[in-house]
């Protein structure tokens, strides 16, 4: 099959950027990342400079890869990252539109790659529990009961794509900041700094520059781990209980 | 081609096994090893490259003690190492299942499993802090799977006739590198850890020759940088993308440990390489990368293909499907070849047996090369939903990649329920190789340390499932930030290093040469296209069965690809203004050419089969590995030789068991 990628092209973080559209030979049982290799290939070939992308597993997992493909953050499929996506769901002769994530707080390093450290500051910012290595008691000494278990397991599922982000029309991350809060406030062991931790990320979020929450719920439809919307519940009750102590 | 030198001046090799016996060991160690006090730990700086399990566990454990840690990433967080995409589990010797486990028996297990090529004190060690990690990862909040009452559960890997391996879901490795990662967020925030994404160790600093700093590349604005430390932790993974396919992740790389082994770090034992038995086969020539199906699969799977050479040939060529084989016509060949192990046979036997069933004509896809793990019994026994909840998401995940659902049922024969069955194959997955470390986890370069994946230490000619994850964790946690005070008592009087020293500008100097160097190559290969060849050679020569004469072909073909790569390859951009990474990719396979020709010679010395490793001259009339235990008792460590065109020189560390006997691997009976 062949399809024709009009991609977001890039040379710097200041550079003005612009679409180019290539026409590259693929097949249904290659995948939408190495059809993007594919193409990359041939500009080589060319001597130009290969499309820039973040990738790394090809399994879902690592949530390096990103990319909004015709719309939609991590493309067509529901509940699969860019890199599950394979070039079956679309037509022989499409045009696929590739852009890289669209956030102030995401911002463009080269054509389809953007810098998500702010991701790592949120989670600088309490998302851990302070323990010290060493000196553990016995991993059975707290009974945790599966359902519990079960559910900071959904929580914690999230790969730190930024997905969430870039769906939200406002780039609200309060999906990202809600899994990893859920997680710790589900669990006794991370009950001690519940308070602290959801105050401490939402404030970090807040000075990154990401957007408010307005409930569109457009990040946990286009997540690609599924990630609840009730975590965003529980943020937003975990955050009122912490001010109202204060 | 040139023989590899084994007479030339042996250096002393000094593994530092301490005194006693095995159970005692580690022990004694830790009651008279050196401490470094908590007013000098702030004077002492850390480097600590990559941040998987290994990495991150050091940085963040470190970091607790008191020591100033500088931790190197190469992609854009530390949450993003390859370490996440682990799926089964980790093993420790909890016995919460009450069946008989213990730290003796998992340390047996392990040594056993590693075809008796692993050193007894290391992986004693290994078994003894398994339990550590769970308490400390269940105390950082980790959510392991757990029975209804509340308690921790468990389940079976190859290799083991217990149930040892802890999990979540199938994403174990993510849960458990997102808790070192948490540790780690802890001390970057605390100021403890400097962290540096989306850099690259381009090589290592001596100082009088000790390891002194590193050099690495800013992968973003393309421009070298230097870092000094008072030692210097590698922690970046195995070698197993040398295959160019592979389930290592796209920029997991040997260059780093590439560069500590032209440094003078002896290299050990590169021919074991594990090769996974249920990935998903290889599609067509465009694939970039192979997946991993977790080995959990085989709690409940059955491994099997046709009885009937009849029935294969129309599965190869798309006329029957799995499901309308009945059971009758099926050969489950690991229940048949190893009634005791049956489909939880270790990785290595596993592998092979798919090889030799596909070399004989029954292999079930178009290629020719796969073979069914089938869930119809497991979905007929349990129901579907609770195969589901066990498997769910890797039959999503098969099911993405291949369009066929193995939950679905594909037919009815006299009454009998058929599912789809998934297909198979193996892939190259881990490598059991590395840097050669000492007890301490010390290179034979002083002050350099090798963590996880990339050192040699614990697994023998073949890994364990859900050992890799305990390794990583073990080193990261419990071993190296206790072992690393030895070597630093004695530095605490050494200033902080300045990086405009002439050993810095060398080094530095040395690295942007290089790069101009392979910029002006210009010719018109590009670099994946001369790392698919390799990974060719690779594969064909030197991959699951390998022969003399393979191996010495490979050697030729590999100086071939050397040279096209230093006349032929064409990378488009800049070198030194800002991003490019078809020259960071053109490095990488330079030093995965190196890496090749390591495993094939270790390879070709080899004359015995074990664990990774299977020579076809050595083999029993069933097809079983036959050791050579009076010959190759030994580690192979290969001491480079000033250049990469020269073959290295051969180091024997012999092993000494004192625990275990050692005797033939039998998984029959």
């Amino acid at each position: 099959m062949k399809v024709n990628l009009k991609v977001w092209r890039q040379a710097g973080p200041k550079a003005q950027g612009e679409f180019k559209t290539y026409s590259v030979e693929t097949d249904t049982e290659t995948s939408f990342l190495e059809t993007l290799d594919i193409l990359n290939e041939q500009l080589v070939e060319k001597g130009e400079e290969p499309i820039v992308f973040d990738h790394d597993c090809r399994e879902g997992i690592c949530g390096m890869c990103s990319l909004y493909i015709n719309g939609h953050p991590h493309g067509p499929s529901t509940g699969a990252t860019t890199c599950q996506l394979y070039m079956r769901k679309f037509q022989d002769g499409e045009t696929i539109t590739v852009e890289p994530w669209r956030s102030a707080a995401f911002p463009v390093i080269k054509d389809l790659m953007v810098d998500r450290n702010a991701f790592d500051k949120i989670q600088q910012a309490g998302g851990y529990v302070s323990f010290n290595c060493g000196g553990a008691q016995d991993a059975n000494a707290i009974a945790i009961p599966k359902q519990i278990a079960d559910e900071a397991m959904d929580s914690a599922t999230c790969i730190g794509c930024g997905c969430c982000v870039a769906a939200c029309k406002n780039g609200s991350a309060m999906l990202f900041v809600s899994a990893k809060v859920s997680q710790f406030a589900l669990l006794p062991q991370g009950k001690a700094e519940a308070a602290r931790r959801a105050k401490a990320m939402v404030a970090k979020m807040d000075e990154l520059g990401f957007g408010n929450c307005t409930n569109t719920g457009a990040c946990a439809a286009e997540c690609p781990k599924n990630i609840s919307l009730s975590n965003i519940a529980r943020l937003n009750r975990e955050y009122i209980c912490a001010k109202v102590k204060d | 081609m040139e023989e590899t030198k084994t007479t030339a001046a042996q250096p002393v090799i000094d593994s530092k096994i301490p005194e006693g016996p095995v159970a005692e060991k580690w022990t004694n160690y830790k009651a008279h090893q050196k401490l470094v006090n908590p007013a000098n730990k702030r004077k002492l700086d850390i480097i600590v490259v990559g941040t998987g399990l290994a990495g991150a566990s050091a940085a963040s454990t470190l970091a607790e003690m008191g020591f100033n840690v500088l931790n190197f990433c190469i992609q854009d967080s530390p949450r993003r190492a390859h370490s996440i995409a682990a799926q089964g589990g980790i093993n420790a010797a909890k016995n919460y299942q009450n069946d008989g486990d213990s730290v003796y028996r998992l340390f047996y297990d392990t040594v056993k499993g590693g075809d008796y090529r692993a050193r007894e004190a290391n992986v004693y060690r290994l078994a003894e802090v398994s339990n550590n990690i769970i308490d400390q990862c269940v105390a950082q909040g980790v959510p392991f799977a757990r029975e209804y009452g509340g308690t921790l559960a468990n389940r079976s890997f190859g290799g083991a006739q217990v149930s040892r391996t802890f999990y979540a879901k199938g994403q174990t490795g993510q849960q458990l590198l997102l808790g070192a990662y948490s540790s780690l967020n802890r001390q970057i925030q605390m100021g403890k850890v400097k962290s540096y994404n989306r850099y690259e160790m381009h090589d290592v600093v001596m100082i009088d020759g000790r390891a002194r700093g590193i050099v690495a590349k800013n992968l973003v604005t393309g421009k070298f940088e230097r870092f000094a430390a008072h030692a210097v932790v590698i922690a970046t993974g195995g070698y197993g993308n040398t295959y160019f396919l592979s389930t290592n992740a796209m920029a997991c790389n040997c260059s780093a440990a590439m560069a500590c082994y032209r440094k003078g770090a002896y290299f050990a034992n590169p021919a074991y390489v594990q090769i996974h038995p249920t990935c998903i086969p290889v599609h067509g020539d465009k694939q970039s990368k192979l997946t991993l199906m977790s080995e959990s699969l085989r709690n409940d799977g059955r491994i099997w293909v046709p009885k009937k050479i009849e029935d294969a040939k129309a599965l190869q060529a798309g006329t029957k499907k799995g499901s309308d084989i009945p059971e009758e016509d099926r050969d489950y060949y690991l229940e048949r070849r190893y009634p005791a192990f049956g489909n939880l046979v270790p990785r290595d036997v596993a592998s092979r047996a798919a090889k030799e069933r596909c070399d004989k004509g029954f292999g079930v896809n178009n290629t020719g090369l796969a073979v069914f793990l089938d869930f119809s019994e497991a979905i007929n026994r349990l129901g579907i939903d609770v195969v589901r909840q066990r498997y769910g998401n890797l039959f999503d995940m098969y099911e993405e990649i291949t369009d066929v659902n193995p939950g679905e049922l594909g037919n009815t024969i006299n009454g009998v329920k058929y599912y789809n069955p998934m297909m198979i194959f193996p892939a190259i997955h881990y490598t059991m190789g590395g840097i050669w470390v000492d007890y301490e986890l010390q290179t034979s370069v002083k002050g350099l340390f090798a963590i996880g994946e990339c050192n040699f230490s614990d697994h023998g000619a073949n890994r364990l499932g859900a050992s890799a994850l305990m390794q990583g964790l073990a080193d990261g946690y419990f071993v190296l930030p206790y072992t690393i005070q030895n070597y630093l008592s004695d530095q605490i009087q050494v200033p902080h290093f300045s990086t405009d020293l002439p050993e810095f500008e060398a080094v530095e100097k040395a690295c942007i040469a290089e790069e101009e160097r392979i910029m002006n190559i210009k010719g018109t290969k590009s670099v994946d296209s001369i790392h698919k060849e390799l990974g060719h050679i690779m594969w064909e020569y030197v991959g699951m069965g390998r022969t003399k004469e393979g191996l010495e072909k490979a050697l030729k073909e590999l100086k071939r690809i050397r040279k096209e790569f230093d006349t032929e390859l064409f990378v488009p951009g800049k070198a030194g203004d800002g991003m490019n990474v078809e020259l960071d990719k053109a490095f990488r396979l330079k030093d995965f050419i190196t890496m090749g020709e390591l495993i094939a010679y270790d390879a070709l010395n080899r004359n015995e089969s074990c664990g990774g490793h299977f020579r076809e001259e050595y083999q029993t009339e069933e097809g079983e590995a036959k050791r050579d235990d009076k010959n190759y008792f030994y580690v192979s460590c290969w001491n480079y030789q000033g250049n990469d065109d020269t073959a290295p020189q051969l180091i024997k560390e012999p092993l000494e068991y004192e625990a275990i006997k050692v005797q033939t691997r039998n998984y029959k009976s």
